[in-house]
């Protein structure tokens, strides 16, 4: 339980670590928050020549709203969004979805971009990223460039960042302010990594949905989105806020039932592929009944 | 008598509260060496050889064994249940010729530093042919080879069979679980070439056994070996039994000159250390229409793991003794398999034998009660061994001696617990929120534990001349308050504030004699031994008091460390400080010159023994309820009654029962060492190897009573320390069955949420 021998930099800015990243040939990995990293090595699973810790790094420690756009600095710990980070709905859904996030030193030392990076597909701040369509931001020798969540999780624990660029931000859509959310998970125990959750934005126009988003995590290799799902909500009536779960309104459950056919989920010990598409099927209805109690 | 029977705060919780206690990680000696254990990564194979050369040359490290360089190290032999035949199945400290499981040491690393100890660790190459391993000790197709095979019963088991109104069978498992003590295993050796002794730290649960049997393998007196403990961070039964681990630090340091220590990481302890339970049971009932059982049958298998270890075949023993349990059962006959597989060893683990044999008993009783229609409450009543026939002999033996019931009022408990529940109110409570589209029930889990396991145990009780007593023990504490309820004891029958009184424990050059922390015998045996040393010291302490406050013994009394005439407190008297002083040697009017045949101090001896076991009594029971969408169960509440005859420290004895059922409520729902088709451990960490947490915990509602003090023992105690779990896996299990509306969809442990989903949609 020891780590493998490794070189160790602390940088001040991300251009430094840029810098550090693009001389170890490879080999170095980015220390932000530690909670996947260090265990990992401690195991000896990785074994990184280089740790460039970015914990000093001010400038990627910040939130920037942008009005349409929030844009998350990646060492932005994953307590900072248990209060909601704004009024609107964008607040409210990272708020739910950090509550799930391991326990409360994970929250404290752990990073939103060091989840992104990792790349977990029941991390929630991936699925959220997937929701929203958001883009991350890569820092690299030839300078910034924008990564689209639909291109950034490749599989497990593997994205589009090359070895030399650091992740310096996501930039997160807002949602319009009518926008309603919804975040449901299941996990054998509170504080583990879900065995399935289904995250939902519903935007509403004259009573009827005009666009819904729906992503689901820890089902696959990497966050998805189930689109057949979000295309048989669009122009459906919302269900009467008193009635949200009545059996008579059923577009909500049919439109479950599609997303848990329309991922190929896969197994681990804890729960089959089969039973995943069972709990897509739950979750899904759950967290578009949450956004529509809204 | 003041302080037997009160909750009183812990005696030794300073230290640990301010974080000052020793562990055996803490410890640490100038020139140590660090030990890292290379371990087999497949779970059967041949071990062709072992190349330890790029190890070797790697600066810093000191050596690296293989088999070869301990061959003359005999395999690690059985502390308990001595069935002959089981020799064969020894574990070797090092593989030899053939690995048998996921984390078999098969070759050790001796360092400067640890960083440099598993460095060398990974560049150990293990030259393994992988063969088929066997990982179904049932349906192994006749590979798992059946170590041994034990049976018991009483009774016409055919006849009542014939006849039989009802006759109900079913195949009932626990899966693979253990105690995982927040302290890993860890050994600190060193050795003093002036003494020729070889000195261990970091031992548990029983150091003198463990010193008689490194000593043993070492080819050296047991009076060469000393084994010494420091604060333990939990037993649970598999903390401190004999490991290879052990007797490589202790040889290594012998050998090398140099202290050397190990430490354990939470991986290898997952694979390492011993696993529990694992048993599948087929269990027929013969019954009567109004729910008399008239007799049971019961085949079941215990997946030993690779090896059998320091328990042998302890926990089949006790299965098959156990499980009977509360009731008359008038003919019971039982076949016990114990049979080898390619996983981690198994040994006890809290409630071994019992924990298992519950939940089939329980399953069993609660199908019984729903396939004739009846209240499972009121079944179990029915068959309930009556008050009036106590002492009960059970006509089977466990560890060797016969099972005699020694006390209690089992319907008496049961009336409690439904009076305490409410249980017509809570039943039809729970009706109606079925009928509210909740799933929601309820399960009870009856019965019997065992304690106070003999033959022996002894303590010296001395007040010295500050008026302090210390109580040398040869028994063990992990951290389950021995310190206390001893002290407790020792403080009232001595005559002495407890904070006067201090403990020792875990050290074998203290008494020669020991038997250790294990088997919920600690209060029993040792707590017994305190009361006749203290009366002893009492009664020295009034013959020296007599002549000094010139009075008849028989008019003294002790209180508060002072000695002084019965009905006179404020009259003359005598310190026991002042009394030690006088028992000095050369000291009082006996002095003088040649041989001095008193017994200088103010101390004594006290050794307790016993022939037979205690028997506490329990009743379990749980409200659960169901998410049919997601399979997610949710104990609601969880209380447990339990009978332990008396209680020394009700305190105590609260967190032992809450602590028990919090494991027990993992077993049922969580925890699981599962393997993958090649017999890859795939639970070798807290992310997959599922310990409740708070938030899967209910409030525990505990019940003590104290109806049936135990006949065998001066101070009426039962143990303490294993009623918190031993039916939690049973209750639960009910519990979840009824909510389903399914009596009997539930036959595994642990309960799997995807398994609850698929029984909730029919």
């Amino acid at each position: 339980m020891k780590p493998a021998r490794f070189d160790y930099h602390q940088v001040r800015t991300a251009a430094e670590a840029v810098s550090v990243l693009a001389q170890s040939g490879g080999e170095a990995k980015v220390l932000a928050g530690g909670q996947s990293l260090v265990p990992a090595m401690n195991f000896r699973l990785a074994r990184p020549e280089v740790l460039v810790d970015i914990n000093r790094v001010a400038e990627l420690d910040r939130l920037t709203d942008e009005g349409e756009i929030l844009r998350v600095g990646s060492m932005v710990r994953h307590a900072a969004f248990e209060r909601p980070v704004d009024d609107g709905p964008l607040g409210r859904l990272l708020s739910m979805a950090a509550r799930h996030v391991g326990h409360l030193p994970i929250r404290i030392r752990g990073t939103f971009g060091g989840s992104l990076a990792h790349a977990d597909p029941a991390a929630e701040w991936c699925v959220i990223a997937r929701l929203l369509d958001a883009e991350m931001v890569a820092a690299g020798p030839g300078g910034d460039r924008r990564i689209p969540a639909s291109e950034f999780f490749h599989t497990v624990f593997t994205t589009a960042l090359e070895p030399d660029e650091l992740l310096i931000e996501a930039r997160l859509p807002k949602p319009s302010p009518s926008a309603k959310v919804g975040f449901k998970q299941f996990s054998r125990r509170a504080g583990d990594f879900a065995l399935t959750m289904a995250a939902a934005v519903v935007e509403v126009r004259g009573g009827e949905i005009a666009e819904a988003r729906i992503a689901l995590g820890g089902v696959s290799d990497r966050p998805v989105r189930a689109p057949g799902a979000e295309e048989m909500l669009r122009g459906r009536p919302l269900p009467p806020s008193s009635s949200s779960s009545s059996s008579s309104y059923t577009a909500f459950a049919d439109a479950a039932e599609h997303a848990s056919g329309e991922v190929e989920t896969i197994g681990d010990i804890h729960g089959s592929a089969r039973y995943r598409r069972d709990l897509i099927r739950v979750l899904t209805r759950r967290a578009l009944e949450q956004a529509a109690a809204q | 008598m003041t302080y037997i029977g009160g909750s009183v705060h812990r005696i030794e919780d300073t230290a640990l509260l301010r974080g000052e206690a020793r562990f055996a990680a803490d410890l640490s000696f100038p020139g140590q060496l660090h030990m890292r254990v290379v371990r087999s990564p497949v779970a059967c194979g041949r071990l062709l050889g072992v190349d330890a050369s790029g190890a070797a040359s790697l600066p810093g490290v000191e050596a690296v064994w293989t088999s070869a360089d301990v061959a003359d190290v005999p395999p690690i032999d059985f502390r308990m249940t001595r069935t002959p035949g089981l020799e064969p199945y020894r574990q070797p400290i090092l593989a030899e010729g053939m690995v048998r499981y996921v984390g078999e040491p098969a070759a050790v690393v001796m360092a400067d530093d640890a960083y440099t100890a598993e460095d060398a660790a990974g560049l150990v190459f293990l030259d393994i042919e992988e063969l088929d391993p066997v990982l179904d000790p049932v349906r192994g197709g006749g590979r798992a080879v059946e170590a041994a095979v034990l049976e018991k019963g009483y009774g016409d088991v055919e006849a009542a069979f014939e006849g039989a109104a009802e006759v109900v069978e079913m195949e009932l498992a626990v899966g693979r679980h253990s105690g995982v003590p927040m302290e890993t295993r860890g050994a600190l050796a060193r050795y003093d070439p002036m003494t020729a002794a070889i000195e261990m730290f970091g031992a548990a649960k029983v150091p003198h056994y463990n010193r008689s049997a490194i000593a043993s393998m070492l080819g050296i007196p047991a009076a060469r070996v000393v084994l010494r403990e420091g604060c333990v961070g939990g037993g649970f039964g598999i903390r401190g039994e004999l490991y290879p681990e052990d007797v490589l630090v202790c040889l290594a340091a012998w050998r090398l000159g140099r202290p050397v220590r190990w430490v354990e990481d939470r991986r290898e302890h997952l694979m390492a250390a011993n696993h529990s339970r694992d048993q599948v049971h087929r269990i027929r009932a013969a019954v009567d229409p109004d729910g008399w059982v008239r007799g049971v049958e019961d085949e079941f298998w215990l997946d030993q793991g690779a090896y059998v270890r320091t328990h042998a075949v302890t926990v089949a023993d006790l299965t098959a003794s156990l499980v009977p349990g509360p009731y008359v059962w008038p003919a019971y006959r039982v076949r016990g398999r114990v049979r080898l597989t390619n996983k981690t060893p198994c040994g006890t683990y809290r409630a071994p034998g019992r924990y298992e044999g519950s939940f089939v008993r329980e399953r069993l009783m609660d199908v019984i009660a729903r396939r004739l229609g009846l209240d499972p409450a009121e079944v179990r009543r029915r068959n309930l061994i009556p008050a009036g026939d106590m002492p009960y002999d059970r006509g089977v033996d466990a560890l060797g001696s016969s099972v005699v019931y020694d006390s209690g009022d089992y319907e008496a408990l049961l009336d409690r617990v439904l009076e305490y529940l409410d249980y017509e109110q809570l039943s039809d409570g729970l009706a109606e929120r079925r009928a509210a589209g909740e799933s929601v029930g309820i399960g009870f889990g009856y019965f019997i534990e065992k304690s106070g396991l003999g033959p022996f145990d002894g303590v010296r009780v001395t007040v010295d001349e500050a008026g302090q007593a210390v109580i040398v023990t040869g028994v063990s504490s992990v951290g389950q308050g021995v310190e206390t309820a001893l002290a407790q004891i020792c403080a009232d029958h001595l005559g002495v504030p407890l904070e006067a009184v201090r403990v020792r424990c875990g050290q074998t050059d203290d008494l020669p004699y020991g038997m250790g922390s294990f088997a919920s015998r600690v209060t029993v045996m040792t707590g017994s031994a305190v009361l006749i040393a203290a009366r002893r010291v009492r009664e020295k302490a009034l013959d020296a008091a007599a002549p000094v406050l010139e009075a008849a013994v028989g008019d003294l009394t002790v209180e508060a460390g002072r000695v002084f005439v019965k009905g006179s407190p404020d009259g003359p008297g005598v310190t026991l400080a002042e009394l030690a002083r006088r028992l000095r040697p050369g000291a009082g009017p006996a002095a003088g010159d040649g041989e001095d045949d008193r017994e200088p101090g103010l101390t004594a001896e006290g050794w307790f023994e016993a022939a037979h076991m205690t028997y506490p009594y329990g009743l379990h029971t749980a409200v659960a309820a169901v998410d049919r969408d997601t399979g997610e169960v949710r104990v609601e509440r969880f209380v447990v009654a339990y009978d332990i005859g008396r209680a020394v420290n009700p305190g105590l004895v609260d967190g032992q029962i809450v602590g028990g059922a919090a494991q027990g409520i993992g077993g049922a729902l969580l925890e699981e060492f599962v393997y993958d088709e090649a017999g890859q451990p795939l639970a070798v960490g807290f992310m997959d190897y599922l310990m409740p947490t708070l938030h899967e915990m209910p409030p525990v509602e505990v019940l003590l009573s104290e109806d049936a003090p135990s006949p065998l023992n001066p101070l009426g105690v039962k143990g303490a320390g294993e009623g918190g779990i031993t039916a939690a896996g049973a209750a639960v299990a009910n519990a979840v069955a009824d909510a389903l509306g399914r009596p009997e969809g539930i036959t595994r442990l642990p309960i799997r949420p995807d398994l609850v989903r698929r029984l909730a949609d029919g």
